[in-house]
């Protein structure tokens, strides 16, 4: 509690964006060699993927190798993060913000590539299977998790003081993981008739194996960078909300007892 | 913590009995579901005979919403929700509690959801003790569910949207493992390879544990934000 006599440190209002524009900083040589990295490899990536040849079975639609395959391993990698980062927000000794906005930022880019993933199997799917959708496990499972990221951005998105914020979506992630290995075996299980694994189909000519497996390992590397710089950016940005939102208030405080003070000298 | 629980469930179902919301309006709610479905599909070819189970589920998945936010508003109404954490009462005892009180009132709706099923859609009963068996198991594990995602989402603003959205996905393993067992208890038909009756009740049986677990763990965090 200030006194009101108390002296006003002295701030003005030009503080608050001083203190901001400093802290926009954060976009650091490693960030931008980052960026760098992940757009050149995915640019090689689509350059590889349209270089491929056709196949027998599927056409051009087998060059989605490069893309679905990656989409797909991004989309699981960034629920696990978000997963890992909000138990260890969980664990009082390892409890920090960082952890909370990573949770977030992951889970925002966990959607956006699940929905990536969805639509190129879905593109893939309808020269292959002859239909957009199957009802296969595997596509079961992802089109529930889109629905339990989605569900957790919602909450994300509820306003609330930061802490209030962070142990609400974090025992929200903790309550979809713990559920997981559940969700899998009912609909495993549900959909074991059904199963001859219908991606395993997808058999190239052997010498043209190399250069398939090769555009998709490239693939894998150039999305993953893509998620890291994404990830990156997402939780700086974050942290410049949340800092503003403080020096706001902070600032509107400042300018209020000026006022005052000087309200009493007059 | 289970005295605290009983008192809770006690306290729960009083309201539910004086206000009749339960009776009122969810019941009916379920009901009108399944006329709905009937009216949906074609009742002539037996589609609603085959897909009986399913539905049967789905009307209860969604009277569960309606029961759930019912319960949540509860807390959220008159400052109850402080009043709960001034009372001392052990948070796993009130998360308990609710989930039982809960229960108790989605074993009544699926009785009679069930009566309406065996009317409406010409369901066969049999297997009644598998049938019993799955009821139970996933009424433990709904009421569980409904009331964790109920305290996640407690006094805040988009209550009654957001809880759909977190539940129902939730709920899907549920809706998969009850609505097979029920099947194969009426029909005797099994659907998957190697996947029985069992293994459908002890998928409901982690299901209904894990969620007790989490909510015995979470609700005195979680009652803090309410």
């Amino acid at each position: 509690m200030t006194l009101p006599d108390a002296p006003v440190p002295a701030v003005d209002v030009a503080g608050a964006p001083a203190a901001a524009t400093a802290a926009s900083r954060t976009g650091t040589v490693a960030s931008l060699g980052l960026g760098i990295a992940a757009w050149g490899l995915l640019a090689i990536t689509v350059g590889l993927g349209l270089g491929l040849p056709q196949t027998v079975e599927q056409g051009v639609y087998s060059r989605l190798i490069a893309v679905h395959p990656p989409v797909a391993w991004v989309a699981y990698v960034a629920v696990l993060v978000t997963a890992v980062a909000s138990v260890v927000w969980l664990v009082p000794r390892t409890r920090s913000v960082t952890a909370d906005l990573v949770a977030g930022a992951s889970a925002e880019i966990g959607a956006v590539f699940c929905a990536l993933m969805l639509a190129t199997g879905s593109i893939w799917g309808r020269p292959t299977w002859g239909v957009w959708w199957v009802w296969d496990a595997r596509l079961t499972t992802s089109a529930l998790l889109l629905a339990v990221v989605l569900g957790y951005l919602a909450v994300r998105r509820i306003p609330d003081p930061h802490e209030v914020r962070a142990r609400r979506s974090a025992w929200l992630a903790l309550a979809a993981a713990v559920l997981v290995p559940v969700n899998h075996f009912a609909v495993e299980w549900w959909r074991t008739l059904h199963q001859g694994r219908s991606l395993a189909q997808l058999t190239p000519g052997d010498d043209l194996d190399g250069r398939f497996i090769g555009a998709m390992l490239l693939g894998f590397v150039a999305m993953t960078l893509v998620y890291l710089w994404l990830l990156w950016h997402r939780v700086r940005v974050e942290r410049l909300a949340l800092e503003l939102e403080e020096s706001d208030l902070e600032t509107a405080l400042i300018a209020r007892r000026a006022e005052a003070t000087s309200g009493a000298a007059g | 913590m289970w005295r605290d629980a009983v008192a809770v469930a006690t306290k729960d179902l009083r309201i539910e009995l004086r206000s009749r919301i339960a009776t009122h309006q969810v019941l009916p709610f379920a009901l009108v579901v399944l006329v709905l479905f009937g009216v949906a599909l074609d009742p002539d070819r037996g589609v609603l005979t085959r897909a009986a189970s399913g539905l049967y589920w789905l009307a209860v998945l969604l009277a569960v919403v309606l029961a759930a936010q019912r319960a949540a508003g509860i807390e959220a109404s008159d400052g109850l929700a402080d009043a709960l954490r001034l009372s001392g009462l052990d948070p796993a005892g009130v998360f308990l509690g609710k989930a039982m009180a809960m229960a108790v009132e989605l074993v009544m709706l699926e009785v009679l959801l069930g009566l309406g099923a065996v009317v409406l859609y010409g369901v066969d009963l049999a297997g009644v003790g598998t049938l019993a068996a799955t009821a139970a198991l996933a009424t433990v594990g709904l009421a569980a569910a409904a009331t964790v995602y109920g305290a996640l989402v407690g006094g805040t603003r988009g209550r009654d949207t957001l809880l759909p959205l977190l539940f129902l996905p939730a709920a899907a393993p549920v809706l998969i493992a009850a609505t097979r067992a029920t099947d194969e208890a009426l029909t005797g038909a099994v659907v998957g390879a190697g996947v029985g009756v069992g293994d459908w009740l002890s998928l409901l049986g982690v299901f209904a544990l894990l969620y007790l677990a989490f909510g015995v763990l979470s609700y005195g965090p979680l009652l803090e934000d309410a």
